[in-house]
């Protein structure tokens, strides 16, 4: 079986098994597998099967409400569009430059947010699956399961998930959904009582941070071969990059890599992002496909998140995290920095970065200052990027004269790995489940392969979708409350 | 706020985001440690965090989001057909929330600029697949659709809300939530 998997030839003759909904995800998608009857695979689909709308009703709202209203799109990481949006709206406002405190405290609460969300994914969502085998019992295959059979690492899964939230409650006012940063700044600074309070836990979460980078590494090297090939493609690479190559996650230029390693762009400024990254739509998902303007529609699509930010930065710039990110491109010969499972490893050292910048964040008196928002000449346009916990996020606005939005576009992290994805469970399909008889372990191999980018399937489905057919709604009577026909387009 | 003492039977819960973001999952996890507690007295059946796909029978039933297309119908009805009790947890759930902002808008134009006219668009063209479900003109509060039995308002409702409401009724109590618990953000 040597087709991409894509699009079968013959579908109508095809038997259809669905993974619906994939669970331990955020989010809604379903994989779809058409079979002929010896069980061969004929064609696999990751599917983004919700819409919301957002860029369209975003339009006509006043500016100054985007970065609150905007974080309703995903509860995993609000504060990451929260930031995305805030930095485009610096631009609006024309803050060219942020005061060190209001810069430093959106920084803390983005690592806040990392930790948080790397800790929820690896260890309430992923680690059932690395624990326990893939195809263990769906019983136990769940973090309840992991609290019983290993209650230490699950209690520091929540604690450290825990503290991230802490971090984003005194930084943005509210664990999900705060309003701390605004155009042009933020709203509030920590006082020096919330500063205490949050170092009196730090090096006790470096330290659980550092315990996490070392199961991840253990459970790959359990498994080496397992986990070298599990899932694995290649794949162009995409993501933020400070000016000096080192690993940033609030704010650089952007660096696109080709599979070979060779550069396609480097520190190119993201404000004209569009001369680089296209995208497309395919009928079968709301999720758009993005590429690489340069190396165009069909082999320009590319991978962003832990694994390219790990990999293709010069350095990280913490010292314990930079010690596990050479550890992880030695590891061997490098057969971890290209797998899809190596993605929890690289994830896990992210988390220990964040907990280390938080830590060198929370000594700097700046936290404390006064001098929170700046204004300069207003502008039309703003384009705020930055690295979100599952990859690189783009938020691009048009704000008229009259101070309403006029255009949004956004670009969430789990579209730029549409196509990655959808490569990752074709390469399992090929290898785990074609020709044999599907079993529910089977078919989990496809969503372990799919945990392992981390996708937000709940900010991915942003844009409204059509209706091919009528449907009713009736409500409890059986009144009719809403219906809709494709004519009605 | 202590736990209730363990029963003999533990409880079985189910959740589910339809039209939701997952914050009000997320502030449900934001009971941090409290979970521990929480898991002698109960065994989650379908949520996103278990591998369990449709729901079975089940004593508490609680539902993120409102309904915008036909598949969350359908998960909606089969949690009111397995659920003795059913709670909508959230703004989304209780009104419709953020999304039915989309409400007051044209749905032809959205698609025409979303998929067919955005800037950033080599190809364009409107997904219309039979595998994505049916999406319905208007996003609805869950209560137009089945009976709900309790509503926690909130953008998220806070984890101590979240606590005490769902100790409350484990320990077979009236489940309030008094000052400070209740918020409409
Ligand atoms: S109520 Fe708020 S937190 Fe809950 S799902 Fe809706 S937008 Fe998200």
């Amino acid at each position: 079986m040597t087709m991409n998997l894509e699009t079968a030839a013959h579908p109508e003759t095809l038997r259809r098994v669905a993974i619906e909904p994939v669970s331990r995800v955020e989010g809604h998608g379903k994989v779809t597998l058409l079979l002929d009857d010896d069980d061969r695979i004929h064609q696999v689909r990751l599917h983004i099967v919700e819409f919301r709308g957002f860029e369209k009703f975003i339009q006509g709202r006043p500016y100054w409400e985007v970065p609150v209203m905007v974080q309703r799109l995903c509860g995993i990481c609000p504060v990451s569009h929260h930031l995305a949006a805030s930095k485009a709206l610096d631009q609006i406002v024309g803050a060219k430059n942020l005061t060190p405190t209001a810069e430093k405290l959106r920084r803390l609460m983005h690592y806040g947010q990392i930790l948080q969300s790397h800790a929820l994914h690896f260890f309430h969502l992923s680690s059932p699956d690395l624990l326990f085998g893939f195809d263990s019992d769906v019983a136990r295959r769940n973090i309840v399961g992991v609290a019983q059979a290993y209650p230490e690492v699950a209690k520091q899964g929540v604690l450290l998930r825990k503290y991230g939230q802490e971090v984003i409650r005194l930084t943005a006012g509210k664990r999900v959904h705060g309003t701390g940063s605004v155009p042009g700044g933020v709203n509030k600074n920590l006082s020096r009582e919330e500063r205490d309070l949050l170092l009196a836990d730090i090096y006790q979460i470096i330290a659980w941070s550092r315990e996490a980078v070392a199961l991840a590494r253990k459970l790959y090297e359990q498994s080496p071969a397992l986990y070298d090939d599990f899932g694995r493609f290649d794949a162009h690479s995409l993501s933020l990059i400070r000016a000096d190559g080192a690993l940033d996650l609030y704010h650089g230029g952007l660096r696109a890599r080709r599979k070979d390693g060779s550069t396609v762009f480097d520190h190119v400024n993201y404000d004209h992002y569009w001369e680089h990254i296209f995208e497309e739509v395919k009928p079968w998902s709301y999720m758009k496909f993005p590429y690489l303007r340069e190396l165009g529609p069909e082999d320009g699509w590319y991978r962003v998140g832990p694994l390219t930010r790990v990999t293709q930065c010069d350095f990280i710039p913490t010292p314990f995290a930079d010690h596990e990110r050479r550890d992880f491109l030695a590891y061997g010969g490098g057969s971890a920095a290209g797998a899809t499972l190596g993605t929890h490893w690289a994830r896990m050292i992210e988390m220990l970065h964040s907990a280390e910048a938080i830590k060198e964040l929370l000594h700097d008196d700046d936290l404390l200052g006064d001098d929170l928002v700046v204004t300069g000449e207003r502008q039309e346009r703003g384009v705020g990027m930055i690295e979100a916990p599952r990859g690189t996020l783009i938020h691009h606005y048009r704000v008229d004269d009259d101070d309403v939005v006029a255009r949004c576009n956004l670009i969430v992290s789990t579209t730029h790995n549409n196509q990655a994805m959808n490569e990752s469970i074709r390469a399992v399909a090929r290898k785990y489940l074609d020709g044999r008889k599907l079993t529910e372990g089977l078919l989990n191999h496809i969503e372990v392969a799919i945990r392992a980018f981390d996708p937000c399937l709940s900010c991915a489905t942003h844009a409204l979708g059509k209706m091919p057919l009528i449907v009713e709604l009736v409500d409890a009577e059986g009144r009719q409350v809403d219906s809709l026909s494709s004519g009605s387009l | 706020m202590n736990a209730p003492t363990e029963p003999t039977r533990k409880l079985r819960v189910a959740t589910t985001s339809l039209a939701g973001c997952f914050g009000c999952h997320m502030s449900f996890l934001d009971i941090d440690e409290r979970l521990f507690d929480l898991l002698p007295l109960i065994e989650f059946d379908r949520t996103p965090l278990t591998d369990i796909k449709h729901c079975g029978p089940c004593d508490i039933g609680i539902v993120e989001g409102g309904i915008c297309n036909a598949e969350n119908v359908h998960v909606l009805r089969e949690f009111r057909a397995n659920c003795k009790v059913l709670i909508a947890i959230g703004a989304c759930a209780v009104t419709g929330g953020l999304p039915a902002q989309r409400n007051h808008l044209d749905l032809a134009d959205c698609l025409q600029e979303v998929y067919v006219t955005e800037v950033s668009l080599s190809k364009g063209g409107i997904p219309n697949d039979p595998e994505l479900p049916l999406p319905l003109d208007k996003v609805h509060p869950i209560h137009e659709v089945v009976k709900v039995d309790y509503f926690i308002p909130g953008c998220p409702p806070s984890a101590d809300a979240i606590w005490k409401f769902l100790t409350d009724l484990i320990a077979g109590r009236t489940p309030k939530l008094g000052h400070g618990l209740i918020s409409y953000d």
